[in-house]
């Protein structure tokens, strides 16, 4: 049993507001044989720019110190790739770090960016994040990914991550899942949502229009899990700019609030301990004391059916913030669906439904921009974007991607990105005929979540519109 | 294909200091990347044949000792920590709470007895460098209360199911020193069907 002290769970503070002024996104694909990476950072920030009315210039100008987020530099073979993108975008002599936490490495960008402008050592930090994983062969890349593992107790067996992985799945399907048909189907219907969403996203590289059963009769990866529940490996990348009061009104008339909360859990799954479910603020104490009994074999927590991690990233998060039910307290989110299943891990593990009732959040038709059972607007829309299964999960600019995401509904400019035929063009993609709009009316607050691996790192970010804080500061 | 005896690098450790022999490289020439369609250079390949030097430093009894069929563990046995009896499989060379160092034990007849599936999965897919046979039967490994860690390995004879009573194998003959000397059959599986090289 492991326990956690009053002090490490304090909430955290941030000792000034913190403003997202920008974001910006560039192409995301499978490979981009023709660019080089700084290429695509440079689109990014330029789309950034163009956003808030301003040259890449002018933006520059107001940037103090920068993050940046690349993960698995072993793929490029080059080391320091922070500086090479750093000296590419024009920014020396100013102070920056790289930062590296797997499939968290965007959203833990971003927040040592908002730490550097809440403690006013910089006025303006730029968050930048990217990857490239074309530039080995897949079973080369499977290798390197599986170093992210334990190299002596892991990676050996196999030297393939979703091995290590997709025992989580395994054990939160057969416990939780019940093995049933019903919720395989639960499952496909995330990857239907999904990739059904990226259709209407010129940034996204995994678009399909599919059916339950074309995922259902997809190849299997490792069974639970098919081709059509795994997310996409893609290149490219994402930046948020952040900044205090006074300097993000400067930039635009509508910055936006941000906070941060992270958590961590063992690297290695094989390392969990039991521990007492720590509670957010809609959950009340005893209410899991039947869960046990509920789904014999779910008593063990996190076991490998939860991740502590993105539980404790959102513990601090909507403390800091005064969520109290995720649900009624945000408008869309944008979750770190690696898989299906995991997808439905989070929803639990965020409160948006309580441990053991995560399928419900798709099957009430929640979780859509668009109830498909109601036809009227879904309760809390989740990955509009695509997400990681259509989208994009280009792992260092992954969580960033999703930070802008969230910023285009508040802003109310999420047509403006996903729509202008130009874009389409310059993309080489086709826009569909029946492209819709899924800007979620009103969007006010949202939130997105990154998530490296096992569960090793998660953030979970919050975003305001400022006139509708929730806790006044 | 494989490198002959001339082409692989070998180290020792001699004084303190490691002593490599033998070699760590081969130098191959890179090749261009041209663009089929319109006959433009677009990059190059960059070979790279290395290896590398790894020290297993407090873990090594465990990797010694599974090459000589034995499964040790660590244990805490700090009369002032909360994890006072905890075993840790994988094995820990500190307590993750105390960060005193752990007592090494083994837990050979314990895994025998008490060892069964906690999860699994079956993958037809591997990277590079895998030496394992396909598919792939990964596992986790419970063991009784008091191992508080689910040890991941993988099943070499039989289907997993989570709940099976599963048995470790070792490699005892020409072990590699790596986590690959260990590894799981189903309870009562005879000795006649262990893969090459492995004994209980
Ligand atoms: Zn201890």
């Amino acid at each position: 049993m492991i326990k956690f002290s009053d002090k490490q769970l304090k909430i955290p503070e941030m000792s000034k507001p913190v403003y997202l002024a920008t974001v910006g996104m560039s192409k995301f694909d499978r490979a981009f044989p023709e660019t080089r990476t700084e290429e695509l950072c440079i689109q990014a920030l330029t789309a950034a720019a163009d956003f808030v009315n301003m040259t890449p210039t002018e933006l520059k100008s107001f940037i103090h110190t920068a993050y940046y987020g690349h993960f698995a530099d072993h793929f490029g073979d080059q080391l320091l790739g922070e500086a090479v993108i750093h000296d590419r975008l024009g920014l020396d002599p100013l102070g920056t770090i790289g930062v590296k936490t797997g499939g968290a490495t965007g959203g833990s960008t971003m927040w040592e960016a908002i730490k550097a402008v809440a403690s006013g050592y910089s006025d303006c930090a730029l968050a930048l994040g990217w990857e490239r994983m074309d530039e080995v062969p897949t079973d080369e890349g499977n290798h390197l990914i599986s170093c992210a593992a334990d190299k002596d107790w892991e990676t050996p067996l196999g030297h393939i991550y979703t091995g290590y992985y997709a025992v989580m799945a395994q054990r939160y399907w057969q416990i939780f899942g019940k093995a049933e048909d019903s919720f395989r189907k639960t499952m496909a219907e995330i990857a239907v949502k999904n990739r059904g969403y990226a259709r209407m996203n010129p940034h996204a590289h995994g678009p399909m229009k599919i059916t339950v059963e074309d995922v259902i009769n997809s190849p299997v990866v490792a069974y639970p899990l098919r081709v059509l529940d795994c997310c996409l490996m893609s290149v490219g990348s994402a930046c948020g700019i952040v900044c205090d009061e006074k300097t993000a009104y400067e930039i635009t008339d509508k910055p936006l609030r941000i906070w941060i909360g992270a958590g961590s859990h063992t690297l290695r799954v094989a390392d969990r301990r039991d521990m007492k479910i720590p509670l957010l603020p809609n959950e009340e104490p005893g209410q899991y004391d039947n869960l046990g009994k509920r789904f014999p074999g779910g008593d063990r927590y996190p076991g490998f059916s939860s991740f502590l991690a993105a539980r404790i990233a959102a513990y601090y998060a909507y403390n800091m913030t005064g969520v109290v039910d995720p649900s009624e307290d945000l408008d869309v989110v944008e979750l770190h669906d690696a898989f299906t299943i995991s997808d439905i891990q989070t929803y639990e593990d965020i409160g948006i439904r309580p441990y053991g009732d995560g399928r419900d959040y798709i099957e009430s038709g929640d979780a859509y921009v668009i109830n498909p059972n109601t036809n009227k607007p879904g309760k809390l829309p989740s990955n509009p974007c695509g997400g990681l299964i259509g989208c994009m999960h280009a792992v260092g600019a992954t969580g960033l991607m999703q930070i802008a995401e969230i910023g285009y509904h508040i802003w109310n400019r999420w047509d403006e990105i996903h729509e202008p035929e130009e874009k389409w063009k310059a993309f080489s993609r086709e826009k569909p005929i029946d492209w819709t709009s899924l800007q979620v009316k009103g969007a006010k607050r949202g939130l997105a979540i990154s998530h490296a691996g096992v569960g090793s790192h998660v953030t979970c970010t919050i975003l305001m519109d400022p006139n509708h804080l929730i806790k006044e500061d | 294909m494989p490198k002959t005896e001339e082409e692989k690098g070998f180290v020792d450790i001699i004084d303190g200091r490691y002593k490599p022999r033998g070699k760590f490289h081969i130098i191959e020439k890179n090749q261009p990347i041209f663009n089929k369609d319109t006959g433009k250079l677009a990059g190059v390949t960059n070979p790279r044949d290395m290896t590398y030097i790894h020290s297993y430093g407090g873990e090594a009894p465990f990797f010694e000792g599974i090459g000589k069929g034995k499964l040790l563990a660590t244990r805490c046995d700090n009369p002032k920590c909360d994890s006072i009896g905890s075993i840790f499989e994988p094995f820990r060379i500190y307590c993750p709470d105390c960060l005193r160092k752990a007592t090494i034990v083994d837990i050979t007849e314990k895994a025998r007895n008490t060892a069964k599936i906690h999860s699994f999965i079956i993958t037809h897919r591997s990277g590079a460098f895998n030496t394992l046979p396909k598919p792939i039967k990964f596992i986790n490994v419970e063991f009784d209360e008091e191992v508080v860690t689910i040890l991941m390995s993988v099943l070499v004879v039989g289907e997993p199911e989570i709940g099976k009573r599963v048995v470790p194998i070792f490699r005892t003959k020409d072990p590699t020193y790596t986590i690959m000397d260990l590894m799981f059959v189903l309870e009562g599986t005879p000795e006649s069907e262990l893969p090459e090289g492995f004994t209980f």
